[in-house]
């Protein structure tokens, strides 16, 4: 079954595979080559093209990597690429404040700035505020122009568009000339595209000897950095596909996110929010706005890598996975998912429908922290997450997590056992450091030192207590003390 | 004025080498690269690749037709190896195929049996074992050894200094078509297009004349792209002749980052002498440069650390030793600055080395020092129109330097847990290729008879804004609007012999070579206008796209002028030469003129150190810079900008780490970090002097694109002081980049890992 979906102003048909690159597709098959390639791993943003989701009788649209994006994903999808920007006779507001300030030297990035851009510019959530602008292109390189300019590019942009803003954010910016008139037609053309049947995914294990199962994809985040050349070749099934999976919501007391909540939901969400008070803030740390957009909780497990952040965060809230094999469902505590490098409690032909854990009482004390040696858009050299219930002064509850210094992510089940029942003094959290350090094992790598990681350790669990309890203790306290 | 290309960047209608739609039987190559750092072959099966669906050939070295060594200045490499490998990423091999995906997959059914040898990435441990390339070198004046002994403090130390990637967001890659009568057209990300063709030439085994290559622009480029492009285009002509078709070859990223050569590191001590009051007396130092597997651009490298060492500063009395280290790496190669730096980075050493050792700040010691009008550097060269004291001072007081200093004392006396540093960073810069012979262009300028100008140089567009500034250039030259002028494609057929779009110099040499082709063309237009007029041409000028007598227009316009001129059989084309006069550097004596002048500039970095985390911010990096009077200065800001972003990048979070076997670990875009958006600073003031006419450069500008990276220099020394202020007693290292690990670890030098041990 061909993918169908909008290329800029075009209808395409597509017979390639599913598993086929998005960039390769829009530069190759289609020679639209404004769309660049950097890096083929989600970290450069030279390919970054909007990704349009009929929602009614509007659009939204994301951001998102191409090169990171199968092409069966953009079924009844609308992709725009820089061409798809371009207005019949002017530059766009955003194209023409990076011609004005400069900020664009030898090119090459450009086109992924001018789409990150337009689409802070189409986002009704945001405004244009400086911040945004960073976080707008905080997922794309440049390695020409220092970048003032083009901050000085967001200023002009929203100098020159806010004004006409309304929260129909296509309708005002086609009217405003910032985009180009077709975009008003893309409702429309989207909901002519029939929606093709779910592509079932494989529920039950292959029987040896023949065909290996089908791969799943969920946002491609880490499959295409990790096996790309060979994903083209191979029998997938699109997850986003499937119905469902994709929301937040709270029942019984619990949290139940769907296993294809991608990062950007997960931290935007009100709700956790309220659980979190700085989630918002953890996420800028985790990714870059397009790899937000596709990253799913879901993947974040499944990689099982150590640093996964998402994890970190999941293993203090007492998450619990359910798994889904045809009918069947089986829950599995997060905490005791993990059972060495990479390897895990899933069985052939199951499918991680979703994450849930218990809202925690109000006033529960959360806090996360991750160092890697940039501070956006980088692996977590060392991450930990802290969660903690208090009742008169004294901690009743507490549970620490702790990733990069171990095969897998930690959860730290002695350190979080010494802490229940004490009071958050400058000994406990000494006492908390050294079993934490019992419980961890780093080793060397491109990220840091074993030393480095065990000096992290330490540092972030007192960077815990002292974010938590700012009028109690102070960092100098703890020097005297040790 | 604009970027010329702007519009067309914004738009993604620029195309670059691979943008152009592929002919329809283009064949796709990658290549092979050793598996090991250093070893013999025993054997190379490519059997099984070459059965490989869609795979159209396999090449190893015995299908190079010519000679298969070449290299800028010693021809010591393979295009494909034979017998040994030197380096991981070193080519064995290009797998030809119908389409990329083909090509990969036949590539991971080659197999290489080689004989393992221990590789070598020390070059001290090289430079004992006499494994160096070239000869070491010295540049000295005065007398070292007898002034040590009048110097109230002497210090010694020693830095080892980090490479660099370069990470052009384009990757290297390459187009050959294969032409009749054994003729070959490249396109090529290269900014050395005579580098390529001569390659070429070579391994092909024909006339230079015969290859003809053709670089519309570059997607980044600082130095990696002067002499480690050839390699890819070569391969690609090779490829060419072998099956008659067009060959692409693209790198991705981890190839690119794998196969090819860094920023040097370096290993350099230093010895600095000083008197009472700061005044250097002498210094010594000694520069260890890791030069990887083969020579490449390593010994002009190394002479321009040589030219460096001092920096900004006048010392009576100098000795600098350096040498090209043989190592087990990718050949190192050029990157914007080029030596410079990290002859730079170790004399700031000393000097805070020293200034500690003293009590002084170490921008007591810097403004001492600093060169005047008229000092005699080290090789020779007396400082001439020496803007560096000017700058020194103008960033002093236009930035508030005591306020730097203010801010960080009482903040760091309120705060425990976060610091604050700063630091000054004079650089002074020398323009001109040390070696004398490249400091040649040619340019070829067109007038057609509907009045539109073509320009074509020898200087690559990479987004430096050469393009730009030549369009002003033959524009202002002419009297003309710059829409008339349209900047070519670099093409070696058109302009011959060039020298790579590199040492800042490109602007000043192939403006200057259009200056002189466009003054030959409008000396023969005002004649024809003077014909017209009855006027003598030397009343006559063109302005404003029209002939103007002693002053006021006239009812010529250039459209008439330019018909009459082409009715009456005059030229409207010219070929325009330029070589830099005056330039005199006796390699024999390490003494002379060897630059046509200097940029000088003074940047002010002040940091915010977490304590904590290790973690910093870059709060602010002001800069006072001399610019003469610059052609566009828009296009001149941002290579001051971009300059120093990669400098800050080089000197905090850019990590290059390899494992004991030579693969680089950070190889990628997820392990190997660039600055980004968020690491940049908000308050990033650039400043010029007032602008003056710099006599040796195009229209009255000074050469931009490599000084400003030095001024990153200046954080790493900002963060020092940081963690000094919380740790006072940690001892000064000079180890670059200053990663939050570094840096952490410096925060809390009594830490030493607790439980087990662990694995390292
Ligand atoms: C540039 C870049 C930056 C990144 N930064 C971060 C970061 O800061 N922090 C961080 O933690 N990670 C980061 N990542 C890693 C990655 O984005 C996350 O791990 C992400 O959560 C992976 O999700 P995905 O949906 O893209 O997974 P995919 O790549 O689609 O899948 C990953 C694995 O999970 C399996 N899978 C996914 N969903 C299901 C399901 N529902 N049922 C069964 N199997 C499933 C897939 O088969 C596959 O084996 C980054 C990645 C990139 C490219
Ligand atoms: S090519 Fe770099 S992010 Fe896609
Ligand atoms: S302009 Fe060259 S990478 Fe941004």
């Amino acid at each position: 079954m061909p993918t169908v979906f909008y290329l800029n102003d075009s209808l395409v048909r597509a017979a390639a595979s599913p598993g086929v690159l998005a960039l390769d597709y829009i530069r190759h098959e289609c020679s639209l080559t404004g769309t660049k390639e950097g890096c083929k791993e989600g970290d450069c943003g030279a390919c970054t093209v909007l990704m349009g989701e009929r929602e009614g009788d509007t659009v939204r649209y994301q951001p998102v990597t191409s090169c990171t994006l199968p092409l069966g994903e953009l079924h009844g999808r609308h992709v725009v690429t820089v061409e798809g920007l371009n207005l019949p006779d002017a530059l766009s507001p955003v194209q023409s404040a990076i011609v004005d300030e400069g900020a664009t030297q030898c090119g090459y990035c450009t086109p992924g700035f001018v789409v990150s851009l337009t689409a802070l510019l189409l986002d009704a959530t945001k405004t244009l505020s400086d911040d945004n602008v960073k976080y707008a292109i905080g997922g794309n390189l440049c390695r020409c122009t220092g970048y003032r300019s083009l901050k000085a590019a967001g200023a002009r942009i929203r100098e020159g568009v806010e004004s006409k803003l309304t929260p129909d954010r296509v309708a005002s910016l086609v009217n405003a000339g910032a985009i180009p008139a077709y975009f008003a037609t893309m409702a429309r053309k989207l909901a002519a595209i029939e929606s093709p049947a779910s592509p079932a995914p494989a529920r039950t294990p292959a029987p040896s000897g023949t065909a290996p199962p089908p791969l799943l994809l969920a946002g491609g985040t880490d499959l295409y950095i990790q096996r790309g050349d060979r994903i083209p070749d191979q029998d997938v099934v699109i997850l986003n596909r499937l119905p469902g999976m994709r929301t937040i919501e709270e029942r019984d007391g619990r949290i139940h996110a769907g296993a294809l909540v991608t990062f950007e939901q997960f931290m935007q969400s009100a709700q956790l929010r309220k659980i979190m008070p700085a989630l918002h803030d953890y996420g800028l740390l985790m990714a870059s706005w397009p790899i937000r957009n596709r990253a799913t909780l879901s993947g974040n497990i499944l990689n099982a890598s150590p640093i996964a952040d998402m994890v970190s965060l999941l293993l203090v809230l007492d998450s619990e996975l359910t798994f889904r094999s045809g009918s069947a469902k089986r829950s599995v505590p997060l905490r005791s998912f993990y059972t060495g490098y990479k390897t895990y409690d899933m069985r052939p032909g199951e499918i991680l429908e979703a994450v849930s854990f218990p809202v925690p009482a109000p006033g529960t004390l959360f806090h996360w922290e991750k160092v890697s040696k940039r501070r956006t858009l980088d692996i977590a050299t060392v991450n930990t997450g802290i969660r903690m219930r208090m009742n008169g002064g004294v901690i009743e509850d507490a549970a620490v997590s702790l990733g990069g210094v171990a095969p897998v992510p930690l959860y730290l089940e002695e350190t979080s056992r010494f802490l229940t029942g004490r009071e958050p003094s400058v000994e406990t959290v000494l006492a908390a450091i050294d079993r934490a350090q019992a419980e961890c094992a780093p080793i060397s790598d491109v990220r840091g030192s074993a030393g480095y990681k065990r000096l992290l350790v330490r540092q972030l669990i007192l960077a815990h207590f002292l974010t938590l309890f700012p009028e109690e203790l102070t960092m100098e306290r703890f020097y005297e003390a040790s | 004025m604009k970027h010329l290309d702007a519009p067309l960047h914004v738009q993604g209608l620029s195309q670059f080498t691979d943008d152009v739609r592929p002919p329809r039987d283009m064949v796709h190559g990658v290549v092979f690269g050793s598996p090991v750092a250093r070893g013999v072959i025993r054997a190379l099966h490519v059997e099984e690749a070459t059965a490989s669906p869609g795979v159209v050939a396999v090449l190893t070295a015995e299908h190079i037709p010519g000679n298969p060594l070449f290299g800028p200045i010693i021809q010591d490499e393979r295009l494909l190896a034979q017998d040994e490998v030197a380096y991981v990423g070193q080519p064995l091999a290009i797998v030809l195929a119908e389409t990329r995906a083909d090509a990969v997959r036949a590539r991971a059914l080659i197999t290489a049996h080689i004989d393992e040898q221990e590789p070598q990435f020390d070059p001290r441990a090289a430079y004992d074992r006499g494994d160096i390339i070239g000869k070491p070198v010295a540049f000295a004046m005065g007398d070292v050894d007898g002034v040590w002994a009048q110097c109230a403090h002497v210090v010694e130390g020693s830095c080892s200094i980090g490479g660099q990637e370069h990470v052009p967001l384009e990757t290297n890659r390459a187009r050959a078509f294969p032409k009749e009568d054994g003729q070959m057209l490249i396109w090529s990300s290269t900014q050395s297009p005579y580098a390529v063709q001569r390659a070429a030439a070579k391994i092909l085994g024909v006339p230079e004349n015969k290859v003809e290559v053709d670089v519309k622009r570059l997607g980044g480029g600082f130095g990696g792209k002067e002499d480690q492009a050839t390699h890819w285009a070569v391969m690609a002509a090779v490829a060419a002749r072998h099956t008659a078709r067009p060959i692409e070859i693209v790198l991705h990223r981890e190839e690119d980052i794998r196969m090819t050569g860094k920023r040097h590191p370096y290993e350099s001590d230093f010895k600095i002498g000083l008197d009472d009051d700061g005044l250097i007396l002498a210094f010594e130092a000694k520069h260890f440069q890791n030069a990887g597997a083969f020579a490449d651009l390593s010994m002009p490298v190394l002479e321009r650390t040589l030219f460096h060492s001092t920096n900004a500063y006048f010392i009576p009395n100098v000795r600098v030793h350096a040498a090209c280290c043989r190592t087990n790496l990718a050949p190192n190669t050029a990157f914007r600055g080029f030596g410079g730096p990290q002859g730079m980075f170790v004399i700031e050493a000393a000097i805070a080395k020293a200034a500690d050792a003293m009590g002084l700040a170490p921008d007591q010691i810097q403004a001492k020092n600093l060169l005047r009008d008229g000092d005699e550097l080290y090789y020779g060269q007396k400082t001439e129109r020496c803007m560096m004291r000017r700058t020194w001072d103008e960033a002093a007081e236009a930035f508030d330097l005591e306020s730097f200093r203010k801010r960080a004392h009482d903040f760091n006396a309120a705060n425990f847990g976060v610091k604050k540093g700063f630091a000054v960073m004079p650089v002074c810069f020398g323009i001109s290729f040390t070696k004398s012979f490249l400091n040649q262009a040619g340019a070829l300028v067109h007038v057609y008879t509907d009045g539109s100008v073509s320009v074509t140089s020898g200087g690559i567009e990479m987004g430096q804004g050469l393009s730009t500034n030549l369009q002003a250039i033959a524009a202002r030259t002419f009297g003309i609007d710059p829409a008339r002028v349209k900047v070519e494609a670099t093409n070696t057929t058109r302009v011959s012999n060039m020298s790579p779009s590199a040492a800042s110099a490109t602007t000043d040499l192939n403006g200057n070579a259009v200056i002189q082709a466009v003054r030959e063309i409008r000396a023969g237009l005002l004649r024809v206008a003077g014909e017209l007029l009855g006027a003598a041409p030397d009343s006559l000028t063109i302005a404003h796209d029209r002939v103007a007598r002693d002053g006021k227009s006239t009812e010529i316009d250039w459209n008439r002028l330019v018909s009459e001129a082409y009715l009456r059989r005059r030229k409207l084309s010219a070929y325009g030469y330029y070589a830099t006069p005056n330039l005199s550097f006796d390699h024999a004596t390490n003494k002379g003129n060897a630059f046509a002048y200097h940029v000088y500039g003074t940047c002010i970095t002040e940091v915010s150190l977490d304590c904590l985390r290790g973690i910093y911010t870059i709060d602010s990096v002001k800069v006072v810079h001399d610019l003469g009077r610059p052609i566009n200065e828009l296009v001149d800001l941002g290579q001051v900008e971009g300059g120093l972003m990669q400098g800050l990048g080089w000197m905090t979070m850019e990590d290059l780490v390899w494992d004991e076997k030579g693969r680089y670990t950070s190889g990628s875009l997820s392990t190997y970090k660039a600055p980004d958006v968020y690491f940049a600073p908000d308050d990033l003031d650039v400043r010029f002097l007032p602008f003056w006419e710099n006599e040796p450069g195009p229209l009255g500008a000074k050469a931009v694109g490599e000084p400003p990276l030095m001024y990153g220099i200046g954080v790493y020394f900002a963060l020092q002081s940081a963690i000094r202020a919380f740790a006072p007693d940690t001892a000064l290292v000079f180890k670059t980049p200053m990663t939050p690990e570094r840096a952490l670890l410096a925060l809390h030098p009594d830490w030493s890992p607790s439980p087990s041990a662990d694995r390292s």
